[in-house]
């Protein structure tokens, strides 16, 4: 079914980026542009900006072990870029995905070593009950934007700051959660809910999989379920959604559930797979990334998989990139700052390009997305 | 407990307010004329780093303020080039500044300072002394502990409000943020005007952070605004857009914040941890209790396109 013209920012965004060829070249504009930018930074921190990209492409690509640490980092990656993409494909500007996932983490590490389940129930259970807590900790922004109007950009970021005291204390040597053996952690996970290893000699664990399941579930909610038909409608055009029927309230409060969802099961997927505890600031940053990440990849789950390969290589590579060019991981905040103001930007300029070559509109369904890309008979 | 509630409760809330209230007043005058400052978070953050990298290299804590200064000027016309040029997303855009803080003063500590994650102490700006007023008792600490940055922070608020409401450019620059088409119409320069008020917001978020960094602590240390930008922007929509609520929201929240230090000092017994968290849990329930529908300038977050 097509949907009304956008009337919203993010709708604008989403509405101007369908359509795969003109993706695919904003994609790669974007990600050049954004290098292109961060050279004179490099520059100001002292580092060649060659040895800078050649120690990133060697540290995420130039080897088994690094591939497998790509697609490690873009595991999270890929999981908060959908929580993003989903909220803001609602127009819900969830920048809380940082505590989400924290929460999320935070639940599976004391479930996976507290709960004594068999193989597979456990790790089912943790999953299920981190996203829970990260759906929770969406719930009081969803809320207050439902009921009261308040603005969710300021709840979820204060709930980010809320998030990291709860943990750090749950985890304090007073805390409730915290291990006996090792201060500002929680015990290890058992096996029985720890996602196992599935490439030696790489770290690289089954959370892929979940992670690729969570991806096909978000494109199939999003674009084939009448859910996520009225979530794009609200993002697009809340006035056309009332007129439609639309609850926006309703919706805002499902899809930032749904939202939170995802950003739980980011954090899980880290503490059961790669740490196998839940320890203080085990998030470098991820949530934060996930905004540059869900925007790179134009709010689409395909779009964010590939969008969260590339994040994936700059945090693989951001080791050696520290190690031999000796730039610190900051860089990668830099990155990810650019990659949002050049989206920013990109979508401005396809905006004019379109209005000056007279093209319509197209409406942003994957039906019409997939008669642009038919070869003509 | 006297001892929790007792002027030095007034001073410490004084002294965590005042970047609040620089950001905020900042905020205010951007959104009313119609562009949403999410970016305050940002500006801060590289006004304090700024003011710290000119004091480490001048010397001078005054050369620290004018560099705060410069640096909000160029951020301000740097986003207003996104959000009112460009007609960008104005939220994505000042997460993009608010990203690049973040990370480009990260970076840049171990540049100029060859340690990572925070400065070495640099010399801070020096308290006021008035004379007469400081002999008072009770209140005379307040009036010997206050910089010029601090009087100056106070006077904005008047000020504003006299701007705003009882000059003919606060009447544009409000037009700008009601309907810029019909601003435009009576002649408003509605590009410039709103330019204008997103500079002046960066140079004020900026001054909040070299408040945060020179007045306060005397030192830079990478992430510390901590969210107090978005803080400010809580207490512009608690305080309805107008300069004298929105200094009360700002002072709450620093009050909070205030209490929050001075509990942990005096070994209020609960978790240290959990009263960090004060501050964002006030500004949740400030927001969610008195706003209920909030009152934004009509026109705000929508690009104005000249016809």
């Amino acid at each position: 079914m097509a949907l009304p013209r956008a009337e919203t920012g993010l709708g604008k965004l989403a509405e101007t980026l369908a359509g795969p060829t003109r993706t695919a070249s904003s994609f790669a504009l974007t990600i050049a542009l954004a290098l292109l930018a961060a050279v004179p930074i490099l520059y100001l921190a002292d580092s060649d900006p060659v040895t800078a990209y050649r120690a990133l492409l060697e540290g995420s690509l130039g080897s088994d072990r690094a591939i497998g640490e790509t697609l490690l980092a873009a595991t999270p990656l890929f999981l908060g870029g959908l929580a993003v993409a989903v909220a803001f494909q609602a127009g819900l500007f969830n920048l809380g995905v940082e505590g989400q996932l924290l929460m999320g983490g935070l639940v599976a590490g004391a479930l996976g070593a507290k709960l004594d389940l068999p193989a597979g129930v456990h790790l089912v259970v943790t999953l299920g009950a981190a996203m829970a807590a990260g759906a929770l900790w969406a719930l009081v922004p969803a809320l207050l934007k439902a009921l009261r109007g308040v603005h969710e950009v300021i709840t979820t970021i204060m709930l980010n700051f809320i998030a990291f005291s709860v943990s750090r204390y749950l985890v304090s040597p007073d805390g409730l959660l915290v291990s006996k053996t090792q201060p500002a952690a929680t015990d290890p996970v058992h096996e029985s809910a720890q996602l196992p290893r599935i490439w030696e000699p790489t770290r690289l664990h089954a959370g892929i999989f979940v992670a690729v399941a969570a991806g096909l579930a978000a494109w199939y909610v999003l674009f084939r379920t009448p859910f996520g038909y009225r979530l794009r409608v609200v993002g697009r055009n809340p006035v056309a959604a009332r007129y439609m029927g639309i609850s926006p309230s309703r919706t805002i409060v499902k899809t930032m559930l749904l939202s939170g969802g995802f950003a739980g099961l980011a954090g899980a997927v880290e503490v059961l797979g790669l740490h196998r505890r839940y320890f203080d600031a085990f998030s470098p940053g991820y949530g934060f990334d996930a905004i540059a990440v869900a925007l790179l990849g134009f709010l689409n789950p395909f779009g964010v998989a590939v969008a969260a390969l590339f994040f994936g290589m700059l945090r693989a590579g951001s080791v050696l990139l520290q190690a031999q060019a000796g730039v610190s991981r900051d860089m990668i905040s830099i990155i990810s700052g650019l990659v949002v103001a050049f989206v920013a930007a990109t979508v401005v300029l396809q905006r004019v390009s379109l209005r000056r070559h007279g093209e319509p509109m197209p409406l942003p369904s994957p039906t019409a997305a997939a008669e642009a890309t038919d070869t003509a008979p | 407990m006297s001892d929790l509630f007792s002027i030095g409760l007034v001073l410490a809330a004084i002294h965590l307010s005042m970047p609040l209230i620089f950001a905020a007043i900042g905020g205010l005058i951007s959104e009313r004329a119609g562009v949403i400052n999410i970016a305050l978070e940002g500006k801060m953050l590289f006004g304090a780093f700024v003011g710290v990298v000119a004091v480490w290299w001048s010397g001078s804590p005054t050369i620290g303020v004018l560099a705060g200064i410069a640096i909000g000027i160029a951020l301000g016309t740097l986003h207003a080039f996104f959000a009112v040029t460009l007609r960008a997303d104005q939220i994505v855009s000042a997460t993009a500044i608010n990203l690049l803080a973040l990370g480009i003063t990260g970076a840049l500590i171990a540049s100029v300072w060859g340690q990572p994650g925070i400065s070495p102490s640099v010399e801070q700006v020096p308290s006021l002394t008035v004379p007469g007023l400081a002999a008072l008792p009770w209140v005379g600490r307040i009036f010997s502990d206050l910089t010029a940055l601090d009087y100056t922070g106070f006077a904005l608020v008047p000020l504003a409000y006299y701007f705003l409401f009882h000059t003919p450019w606060g009447l544009r620059v409000r037009a700008c943020g009601e309907s810029p088409e019909a601003a435009a119409s009576t002649g408003v320069q509605v590009i410039r005007t709103r330019y204008l008020a997103v500079i002046v917001s960066g140079v004020l978020a900026s001054l909040g952070g070299v408040y945060l960094s020179l007045a306060a602590v005397g030192v830079f240390q990478a992430g510390m605004t901590q969210g107090r930008g978005f803080i400010a922007l809580a207490a512009v929509i608690f305080g309805k857009w107008l300069p004298f609520p929105v200094f009360g929201g700002a002072l709450l929240f620093g009050l909070a914040d205030a209490f929050q230090f001075r509990a942990q000092a005096v070994g209020l017994n609960v978790p240290h941890e959990l009263l960090i968290a004060l501050p964002y849990v006030v500004a949740i329930v400030a927001l969610a209790t008195f706003v209920g529908r909030a009152t934004a300038p009509a026109a705000i977050g929508q690009p104005y396109v000249k016809e």
